[in-house]
């Protein structure tokens, strides 16, 4: 449980946290939407922080903050938007969007439900985190990684691998006639090479 | 009552002092810094440099300062005010924040966090964001320009300066930028049998590294000669070419101290942070915090070199260095490293 200045801090970034993911969705520039996110990431990171899970909450700005959400807006930046033109085609839309937002109410209520209904269901799951004095977080972490679950962790990071592979080789094109540059023989040519000497009749040219 | 003050007030307080004593001595440090920058780059070129405020022009900076405060800021008519007004801030306020964690001798730190390399890489690839932002909301095309290009170089030399790090805490076993240094105590030159000395700290056995580090903290600074998001020739000064007066002065504010925040890292990463080079008699009388301030101040000195001698790189080349030379590359190191620390049990 959080309480005095823990739990006062809890609010406040919660709060935060809530009040920029709402301005994502109302926000009318698109720019300023993906601005929000990240400031909904940074307080979840904060979030994090509170509970002891420090490393979570540094991969948390170091992946999602500091390189998805660049992309994000790397590419919100470079698309032209027609507000107009979205607005009008919005409504079509909302029978999915409620569908999917019903869902995720159900399993809202359903993992709420668990915690009022019998309230140590979070400890018959699995043991959350040992004690951080014995063991620190970034080490507890790794132990699970690593050592327990470390062939499950390879193969996520060669699935990831192939998805990388193929999304690369779907937009791979090769252009005939395209004129690219080679280090290696340009370090590779000297003086012999580049260089010829030729004896020019005066007058005359080569 | 007295309970609320002894636990959250005093050290509230504590932390607020610490904080003003860092950043005012780091804001004086970053004027002189600013001011060697200039004399040494002009120093290469055989020009005398700043010159006139104050004796040898040791007050130029702080003659630019009030300068910048006192001139009119100038919001480009189509730009986007309030995204246009928070880049120049939220550059500052995150080169500055990373401060917190940087240990300047041993215990003078105003948060030893756990995860301290963590956060430093976390807000150090934070940093773009100023540049996107204020890239965008000025409305025009060179910034704009200069916003695409340094997203795309900062994503870059991150992975490569991750993998340094990674391969620094493979040594280390700790997260936390004390313990990375104090871990430099003993290494190469005690495995020998000498005294410890410079001959421990990671530049030595990790020297690829080193230089990897090195360069790519000249291109996530967007330092010459990876300073191609705001190339005079092509983009006039990139993300910063609408900015004027005291939001202009945050941006330069917060490149400098982004530089001397690369300086300090190596500094701690590499050069045994506050530790003397030889641990003998005069060497360790003087305090940490001088021999920290004389290594980092050495690597910024080298930067400034790099300023005044390396010509600009082509943009193809720039990302050509860092995902097919110092990706490769490190990646390979940090796989030798753990090779080399296992078979030996070196590891912490």
């Amino acid at each position: 449980m959080l309480t005095g200045l823990a739990a006062a801090f809890f609010y406040l970034f919660a709060l935060i946290a809530v009040a920029s993911a709402v301005m994502v969705i109302a926000a009318r520039n698109p720019v300023h939407s993906v601005l929000f996110l990240i400031l909904t990431f940074f307080n979840a990171a904060a979030l994090f922080l509170l509970t002891g899970a420090e490393f979570l909450a540094m991969i948390l700005l170091v992946v999602y903050v500091g390189a998805v959400a660049v992309l994000f807006l790397f590419v919100v930046m470079m698309l032209d938007v027609d507000f107009a033109e979205l607005k009008a085609g919005a409504l079509q839309y909302a029978p999915i969007g409620a569908l999917v937002g019903i869902i995720l109410v159900a399993e809202l209520a359903v993992v709420l439900g668990g915690y009022a209904l019998s309230p140590n269901v979070a400890a018959s799951v699995a043991e959350p985190m040992r004690d951080l004095a014995e063991r620190h977080n970034t080490a507890q972490l790794g132990d699970i990684l690593y050592t327990d679950y470390v062939y499950a962790f390879q193969i996520a990071g060669l699935v990831l691998l192939v998805a990388m592979i193929g999304a690369i080789v779907l937009t791979l094109r090769h252009k005939e006639g395209v004129k690219r540059q080679v280090i290696a023989d340009q370090v590779a040519r000297d003086h012999r090479t580049a260089i010829e000497v030729r004896k020019v009749e005066s007058g005359k040219g080569i | 009552m007295e309970l609320f003050f002894d636990t959250y007030v005093w050290p509230a307080l504590l932390i607020v002092i610490q904080s003003l004593a860092l950043l005012v001595i780091l804001l004086i440090y970053v004027a002189y810094i600013i001011y060697a920058d200039r004399k040494i780059w002009a120093a290469v070129q055989a020009r005398r440099g700043p010159n006139v405020v104050g004796p040898w022009g040791l007050l130029q900076s702080f003659a630019d300062m009030l300068k910048f405060i006192v001139k009119e800021p100038v919001i480009p008519s189509g730009a986007n005010k309030s995204v246009f007004l928070l880049a120049p801030l939220v550059s500052a306020v995150l080169a500055l924040a990373a401060w917190a964690v940087i240990p300047v001798a041993d215990g003078w730190v105003v948060a030893s966090i756990n995860v301290g390399i963590l956060y430093v890489f976390a807000i150090s690839s934070l940093e773009v964001y100023g540049v996107i932002m204020g890239g965008w909301a000025s409305n025009s095309k060179y910034p704009f320009l200069g916003a695409l290009r340094s997203a795309a170089q900062m994503v870059s030399y991150e992975v490569s300066i991750g993998f340094v790090i990674v391969t620094v805490l493979l040594c280390v076993g700790s997260l936390n930028l004390s313990d990375i240094v104090l871990s430099q105590g003993d290494g190469l030159g005690t495995r020998l049998g000498l005294p410890n000395s410079f001959l421990d700290w990671h530049w030595l056995g990790l020297f690829p590294m080193f230089v990897i580090f090195f360069i790519s903290a000249l291109a996530e600074t967007n330092r010459p000669p990876f300073d191609l998001v705001e190339a005079e020739s092509e983009l006039v000064a990139g993300h910063m070419v609408e900015y004027s007066s005291g939001p202009y002065m945050l941006f330069m504010l917060s490149e400098y101290v982004a530089i001397c925040l690369m300086s300090a890292l190596a500094t701690v990463l590499f050069l045994g942070g506050w530790l003397p080079p030889i641990a003998v008699a005069p060497f360790t009388w003087v305090p940490g915090v001088v021999w920290f301030v004389l290594k980092a101040s050495a690597v910024f000195f080298m930067i400034s070199l790099v300023k005044a001698f390396v010509p600009r790189y082509r943009y193809d080349q720039l990302m050509r260095l860092g995902w097919k030379v110092f990706l490769p590359i490190s990646i390979f190191m940090v796989v030798a490293t753990a090779f080399v620390l296992k078979l030996t049990g070196w590891s912490a």
